[in-house]
């Protein structure tokens, strides 16, 4: 099993889940965040006062999915979140130990 | 064959009133008071108290942070409330009852004599109890428009003293002086609806008070950014349509003049968005819109003395002018002598009201208002005008630091450090925006 985090730009999530939902993948948490990286910021004017917002809009995208569709996943997030543009976002996959659905005490694929 | 006739209506004439008073006693009783003139005023009474809840409450929270939006409509609601219960216990006498240069009477403390009947000298076809009210109104913007110098660090204890002191010895006084016969009405200073006793005052009172409090801290160094300037333009839109209310009901009559003032008043608002519109596409390369809301609001600001005076047109040139003044006031100005009026109530305002009284001067046109300006050949109203301003100024400028000093020595006017960086909501209301 993988965890896979995506950080996008808010505007795609609703190509990102159409692509994912299309491969077979059926749950996913969003988190609205703030964060900078190669995109830097940006600056702001309030009557003529100017503040360097370093901290941009985000959304983290979290999906759990079976090992052998983690690729699949990461290229349709890829080709949907991707803009061409400065700032569309890094994606990071990671191993789950073990997973559990609360309502009937699934586990680990079964929970998935 | 006349003087029968004549002698026959003597007789009918009490005949036909005692019939007539039976039938509608409450017109008979006071045939001046005019229904017209009645219903409209009871409508700008509404439209200026919406113009400081919800409008200036809005308009203000907006602009400043999230941990200080309910302090700063706090400070709306509670001028509301405060102004409202002094002026009726003795602002409204001592501003607009009698005709002392100076200050009016007591004799209509708490109202006492204003009756189903009264009417006051200054607006006879409307009942006192109306003018009261709709007086009242102007008095609250005026003490909630200073409050925007210093938001974000005003202790709210030290709020309601200053709205109380500064109430009573700074609009009390001026609004006399201006609106109720006092000598700068002797004068012939021509202030239709404010542009000395509302925003001049404020203005130059809420610039003291930034400066006498200080800068917010984090000016110029941190991001101090507005909150949610969706709130500010609601807000600036319930102050636009108010401002018909408010300049239109200057009138305090249903007639030509309020229309011309209010038709002025649009004008230069819309004007005055353009131009601080325009300003910033060309230096800033985006038109923001808080800068097109400011500029909307200097154009009202600016008008407001003048409409009643000036012709239509002249309201899209007070509002340009309005726009590029205050524009200039809020970025150059302010950087230069380095005080944080954190809303710009002196940009705004204090140099709108300025901006307006002279334009009175320039611009007024005996076919609207009864009065010639500049343009009709008349500069020495322009020297009027100048008076009034000095007066104003430097009345609100002194009476504002010695009241700021005075509550200083029993309440400390600024919040704690700590206090200001958890934010006035939950420092002085225990409350927070989550």
């Amino acid at each position: 099993m993988k965890l896979v985090v995506a950080i996008i730009k808010p505007f795609k999530l609703d190509e990102v889940r159409q692509a994912l939902t299309a491969i077979g993948v059926h749950g996913m948490t969003v988190t609205e965040v703030k964060g900078y990286g190669r995109q830097k910021g940006h600056t702001e004017i309030y009557r003529g006062a100017e503040y360097v917002v370093n901290f941009l809009p985000k959304l983290r995208i979290e999906i759990a999915v079976a090992s052998d569709i983690a690729d699949k996943a990461v290229e349709v997030i890829t080709s949907s979140a991707r803009t061409g543009q400065i700032g569309d976002g890094k994606i990071f996959v990671t191993p789950i130990d073990h997973a559990l659905r609360i309502r009937t005490g699934e586990t680990d694929s079964d929970a998935l | 064959m006349g003087a029968h006739s004549c002698r026959t209506a003597k007789l009918a004439a009490p005949v036909l009133l005692a019939v007539f008073s039976l039938v509608t006693p409450a017109f008979a009783a006071n045939s001046e008071i005019s229904a017209a003139d009645t219903a409209w005023m009871i409508v700008a009474t509404a439209l200026v108290l919406m113009m400081t809840i919800p409008g200036l409450a809005l308009f203000y929270s907006g602009m400043v942070r999230k941990k200080n939006v309910l302090g700063t409509m706090a400070q709306s609601l509670a001028a509301v409330a405060l102004i409202s219960i002094l002026w009726v216990a003795f602002g409204y006498s001592l501003v607009f009852v009698g005709d002392g240069r100076w200050l009016g009477s007591l004799d209509r403390w708490f109202l006492s004599g204003l009756t189903m009947d009264s009417v006051n000298p200054a607006a006879k076809t409307i009942p006192e109890g109306l003018f009261m009210l709709y007086q009242m109104t102007f008095a609250i913007i005026t003490v909630a428009l200073v409050a925007g110098s210093v938001a974000d660090r005003m202790r709210f204890s030290a709020y309601l003293l200053f709205s109380i002191g500064w109430f009573t010895f700074v609009y009390v006084p001026l609004a006399h002086w201006v609106w109720g016969g006092g000598f700068l009405a002797a004068a012939g200073v021509l202030d239709f609806a404010g542009g000395l006793v509302v925003h001049l005052s404020a203005g130059a009172g809420g610039l003291v008070a930034a400066m006498v409090v200080g800068r917010r801290r984090g000016y110029g160094t941190e991001n101090l950014s507005p909150f949610d300037l969706s709130l500010a333009v609601i807000g600036t839109g319930l102050l636009w349509v108010g401002w018909f209310g408010f300049n239109g009901g200057s009138a305090l009559a249903a007639n030509s003049r309020a229309v011309m003032a209010i038709t002025a008043t649009h004008l230069a608002a819309c004007a005055g968005a353009l131009t601080w519109g325009a300003i910033e596409w060309s230096i800033q390369r985006k038109p923001s819109v808080l800068g097109i809301i400011t500029g909307a609001v200097a154009g009202l600001g600016t008008i407001t003395p003048a409409s009643g005076f000036v012709a239509p047109w002249h309201g899209i040139l007070i509002g340009v002018i309005a726009g590029g003044v205050c524009f200039w006031a809020c970025t150059w100005l302010k950087r230069r002598f380095n005080y944080d009026d954190s809303l710009d109530v002196f940009g705004v305002h204090g140099v709108g009201g300025m901006t307006g009284i002279f334009a009175t001067g320039v611009f007024a046109t005996a076919g609207i208002g009864g009065a010639s300006g500049l343009l009709e050949g008349n500069p020495h109203l322009l020297l009027t005008q100048l008076y009034g301003v000095a007066v104003t100024l430097g009345w609100s400028v002194v009476a504002t630091y010695i009241l700021l000093k005075l509550i200083d020595l029993f309440v400390p006017i600024r919040v704690s450090m700590q206090q200001e960086l958890e934010g006035l909501d939950i420092s002085q209301h225990g409350e927070a925006l989550q």
